[in-house]
């Protein structure tokens, strides 16, 4: 069993090959899962959190995972909810009816996005030669997420282990993202 | 690059990730339906353009999508003041003294 964040969750694409395998960092796609998002106002997130099995998280850039469940910060009022492709039908009604009236807003964005998963020694100096963020593990931490952006394009990153990462990106934007992750990475080898 | 912090974040972020709004604290009519024209020229176009200290809109788009208010000096572009947005407009005066200007 691995000592990643979701590992149960987060599964390398067997049908894949990988995009990129160095010594020093790999990049593989991430098996399709169900991913919902998910906003409504705290009196409700009790409620949600029991149905779906993984309490969601207030604390900003944070994570709650269960077995087969992650429940993601994106902002004040807003989650994403993640999940095996095949509960994706037993969580969005459970929810459903667990809510019913209250404010809220479940959206099935399973197919908006996909992932990569960004692994190795060299994954933060990879990650940093789009991403303007400090990922020394005191300013971010196993677990921490946020969206943010990798050269042009918004992407989210979740930080699974102390050297592996979940990067995801739009469809429609993951050539750009996993090219120019795998592009920037022969810079390593050449050195 | 500006760094601006995002008090729903709580962090601090590169100026890429957000997206300014204008001034902040412009309040809507609050009956649109009797508001006169001249309300609503007031209201869209009309903006005090600050030179100094000036509390404006700010978004973290490509974060958690929230607005919220930063006071800045538009002068040296220095950010004094991050706030949640609904919270009322901070002592601009107080704060451009304690900034020494």
């Amino acid at each position: 069993m691995s000592d990643l964040l979701a590992s149960d969750l987060i599964t390398p694409d067997a049908g894949e090959s990988p995009l990129l395998n160095q010594g020093s960092v790999s990049i593989l796609k991430a098996a399709p899962i169900a991913r919902l998002s998910f906003r409504a106002r705290e009196a409700s997130l009790k409620a949600a959190g029991s149905v779906f099995g993984a309490a969601l998280p207030t604390t900003p850039l944070a994570c709650e995972t269960a077995v087969k469940r992650a429940a993601l910060w994106m902002g004040p009022d807003e989650w994403t909810l993640l999940a095996p492709e095949e509960d994706l039908k037993e969580v969005f009604e459970g929810i459903e009816a667990k809510l019913g009236d209250e404010p809220h807003a479940l959206v099935d964005i399973s197919e908006r996005s996909e992932a990569v998963i960004v692994s190795g020694e060299k994954a933060v100096w990879l990650l940093n030669t789009g991403i303007f963020i400090d990922f020394s593990l005191d300013a971010f931490p196993v677990g921490t997420v946020t969206r943010t952006i990798f050269h042009k394009s918004p992407v989210m990153v979740w930080r699974t282990g102390s050297d592996t990462f979940v990067v995801e990106a739009w469809v429609s934007f993951m050539d750009y993202v996993a090219g120019l992750l795998v592009q920037s990475a022969q810079e390593l080898e050449a050195a | 690059m500006l760094l601006i912090y995002c008090p729903y974040c709580q962090v601090e972020r590169a100026e890429t990730e957000f997206h300014c709004g204008g001034e902040a604290h412009i309040a809507r009519p609050a009956d649109p339906s009797k508001a006169s024209d001249e309300d609503w020229v007031e209201f869209l176009y009309m903006r005090t353009n600050t030179k100094g200290i000036a509390a404006e809109r700010w978004r973290h788009n490509n974060g958690c999508g929230r607005f919220f208010n930063a006071v800045r000096d538009t002068v040296s572009d220095k950010f004094l003041k991050f706030y949640k947005a609904g919270e009322p407009m901070p002592d601009l005066e107080a704060i451009a003294k304690e900034a020494g200007k």
